[in-house]
């Protein structure tokens, strides 16, 4: 006698404990086992690139904050860096290490939330996500003490940052590098050796160097197949040419090289922070601009950032008005979306999780 | 009419609760007003009830005592807003479901629905019918009291099995499905760990196990006491294999339909079920009630070793990542299912050796065991730990593991 099986179509998402907000994927198992795959986007879109078109180029600022709200300083640098492109000007250099220096904080703060969900989903009962949110939060606190927000911080500006750091912000940042150190090596030991951790991962959903490539992934996605890839090295922006770091590259592109690259970019973004702060010198923080921006009629910019998640980049296109005529984003997590298929078809549900987790998608980001 | 007419009283009851001291006590003090089958009904009431309102606050304190020890390990505070320490935070959790709305979803099967969350709690509350709280203290002592409990066990994944057919719920069913394959692989490792302590203790009783154990068994069989530690995290679902109701996977598992009081007896179940195999694990493997001045503390000692088992589960959830599901039935089938076959066949040539004429072991003999066993136990979880490293691992480590940083150069053509 046979025993007759056909497969379940099970909706994941848009309501589901680890989905990253709202995605959703309609997958067709045959008993564990993945055999179909289909992304549905969409639940989260608010239209920030039409909103970016009724506003003027400052007021786009905090829109962007808005797009991957896990590194919204990012977002910020790399839309005023298109502005700032579009409109010929560069911002002073104390502006750039203050922008440097808030980008790398957030990177810092966006990995922990990729690592501290990762685990999460791979079963680990909050410890990790507690112990890594423990670091996230003081980092948001010296955020506060920036520019006075924690998540949508609209800190910089095109031309530089708004204003310069309050005289207590330098002493608590410190404070937060030397106990840092030890909080991440508490998480190191508690991760990068663990032995469930490592047999869920190690090489379940391997995604190849020129799969990788081809459907243009970015980020640590891309660096974890062993692509050595990064604008911060490639077309420095900012002060990134000024400091010194290396670029963690994987081998095979499975799920453990996707969270240890993030583990090891870590520890660089510390190292880029602790050299601006040796570096940084006192000045204005902003170029003195007129309060409304206008560029010239059919200019266009690409102003483009290493992103915590990949490459990201606005689009600008100017009629000579007041607001951008076209506001295009190239979202990171959109575009890392496009490897669903090669990395959950065949695989089984528990790894299905795990694998949207190591490429850290940000909904807010993905529907924009 | 009376049943009991002088102070002696004449029990005529069963003989199996009739050993029970308290119920022998209620059972003839109602006796001298009430008759025969009405006094031992009550007894059995009143007895029931004692149990059940036990392990039930037994599963609140349970339950607090869960997140405030996560909390802690997980560097925050827990709930700590009412009552001492928090401590009524389960009674305020229990009004609140209660007064849910109680949901049976569309094209659920009724009666298996709701059938299910009595089904679990009873299977916890049979569980402690056989435990021995202090010294002669035990509902009933069962011969076969370590079948009872094993075969009591087992129900709640029945249980889980039938919740998440009659939900109507694709996750609920791969919920169930999964708790159906675990339980498949757990249960013979159990089992066979079990055969060692009673081959040792030479009794199925509880009762006869704890006076056995002159020395803890967790000394004497280390590895028994390891597989049925793992098994066990197996049955009550908890990490690293709680697959059946994975959270960031499955939603919550074959509970995922489930709300209002539905939901609040299976969560009692649940802290209830980490009561019971404390319970078991303490009587089982160390030494259960047996301590200074047994006789008067007993019940302190057994409830010491009841709450270190429960933070070790407590620990280990907060501790480890879930496995997956075929690496736990990889787990259990080729890494304790061998341990407990190893425990099994030292054990019964130790005792085939050291026994005296009567067949019974001296706690010299134990001690003499103690320390066989815990080079075997060593030997052989270094030996299939690095066996079943290399099995369950999707793939072989690359020879060449990426912990060097490359410094940046572009492999690919420059922008």
């Amino acid at each position: 006698m046979t025993i007759r099986t056909e497969p379940m179509t099970v909706n994941v998402g848009p309501q589901h404990p680890s989905t990253h907000g709202v995605f959703r994927v309609r997958i067709t198992f045959d008993g564990e086992d993945i055999v179909e795959v289909e992304p549905v986007l969409g639940y989260l879109h608010r239209g920030t690139e039409k909103l970016a078109e009724e506003r003027n180029y400052v007021q786009v600022v905090t829109l962007t904050d808005r797009l991957d709200y896990t590194s919204s300083m990012i977002n910020n640098q790399a839309y005023c860096l298109a502005v700032e492109q579009l409109l010929g000007i560069e911002p002073p250099p104390r502006g750039k290490y203050l922008r440097t220096l808030a980008a790398e904080l957030q990177r810092i703060a966006s990995h922990l939330i990729a690592v501290g969900f990762f685990v999460q989903e791979l079963g680990a009962f909050g410890t990790p996500l507690m112990y890594t949110f423990r670091s996230r939060e003081r980092i948001l606190d010296l955020f506060e003490m920036l520019c006075g927000a924690r998540i949508t911080v609209s800190y910089m500006r095109p031309g530089g940052v708004f204003a310069d750091t309050p005289p207590d912000f330098w002493p608590a940042l410190d404070q937060f590098l030397n106990e840092f150190e030890g909080e991440l090596e508490e998480i190191e030991n508690l991760l990068l050796s663990n032995e469930i951790l490592m047999v869920r991962t190690r090489g379940v959903s391997p995604l190849p160097a020129d799969v990788a490539i081809n459907c243009s992934v970015s980020g640590p996605v891309l660096r974890a197949s062993g692509v050595n890839w990064d604008w911060r090295k490639i077309a420095p922006y900012d002060a990134y040419d000024q400091v010194e770091f290396d670029i963690p590259v994987g081998e095979n592109g499975d799920n453990y090289d996707r969270f240890w690259v993030r583990m090891q970019e870590v520890r660089q973004s510390l190292r880029i922070v602790r050299q601006c702060v040796a570096q940084i010198e006192p000045g204005t923080v902003r170029r003195e601009l007129p309060m409304v921006l206008r560029a010239a009629p059919g200019a266009e910019a690409y102003g483009r950032v290493e992103a915590s998640k990949g490459e990201l980049g606005f689009f600008l296109v100017s009629d000579g008005g007041v607001s951008p005529y076209r506001c295009k984003i190239r979202s990171p997590s959109l575009i890392n979306l496009t490897i669903t298929e090669h990395l959950l078809l065949g695989w089984k549900l528990a790894d299905m999780i795990v694998s949207l987790g190591s490429v850290d998608i940000n909904m807010g980001e993905v529907d924009r | 009419m009376r049943c009991v007419t002088n102070a002696e009283g004449m029990l005529s009851a069963d003989g199996v609760l009739g050993g029970n001291p308290l119920f022998y006590f209620i059972y003839s003090a109602v006796g001298h007003v009430a008759p025969c089958w009405l006094s031992y009904l009550i007894a059995g009431l009143v007895i029931m009830l004692i149990l059940i309102n036990a392990v039930l606050l037994g599963a609140a304190v349970v339950s607090w005592g869960e997140r405030r020890l996560l909390g802690r390990f997980q560097n925050r505070v827990g709930p700590n807003r009412w009552g001492p320490f928090g401590a009524f935070q389960p009674i305020a959790d229990l009004t609140k479901l209660v007064t849910k709305e109680d949901i049976i979803p569309y094209g659920a099967d009724k009666l298996a629905f709701t059938a299910v969350p009595v089904i679990m709690v009873a299977a916890v509350l049979l569980g402690t019918a056989v435990l021995p709280f202090a010294k002669d203290v035990a509902l009933v002592d069962l011969n076969v009291g370590v079948l009872f409990v094993l075969a009591v066990s087992s129900l709640t994944s029945i249980a889980i099995f039938t919740a998440g057919w009659a939900s109507n719920n694709r996750y609920a069913l791969f919920g169930a499905g999964r708790a159906v394959a675990v339980l498949l692989s757990y249960e013979v490792p159990v089992v066979l760990s079990l055969l060692g302590v009673v081959i040792v203790a030479g009794s199925m009783s509880l009762g006869d196990i704890v006076h056995a154990q002159t020395v803890p068994f967790f000394l004497v069989q280390p590895l028994a006491f390891f597989v049925f530690i793992a098994g066990m995290s197996a049955e009550l679902n908890r990490t690293p294999f709680d697959v059946a109701e994975a959270e960031s996977e499955i939603i919550a598992g074959y509970h995922t339909e489930y709300s209002g009081i539905k939901f609040a007896l299976i969560q009692a179940a649940e802290f209830g079920g980490v009561l019971v195999v404390s319970g078991l694990i303490a009587t089982l493997f160390l030494a259960g009630w047996a301590g200074p001045v047994a006789d008067w503390l007993g019940w302190l000692w057994f409830l010491i070793k009841v709450f270190i088992g429960i933070f070790l589960f407590v620990w280990i959830r907060s501790t480890y990542p879930r496995l997956r599901l075929d690496q736990i039935m990889a787990v259990c089938w080729k890494f304790l299912m061998p341990l407990s076959i190893i425990n099994l066949v030292a054990v019964v040539l130790e005792v085939f050796f050291l026994r005296d004429a009567s067949g019974s072991l001296s706690t010299a003999d134990l001690w003499i065991m103690t320390a066989i066993n815990m080079v075997v136990a060593g030997g052989s979880i270094l030996f299939f730990g690095r066996f079943i490293r290399e099995k369950v691992r999707t793939e072989e480590p690359s020879a060449n593991p990426p912990s060097q940083v490359v410094p940046g150069v572009p492999t690919i053509g420059m922008g």
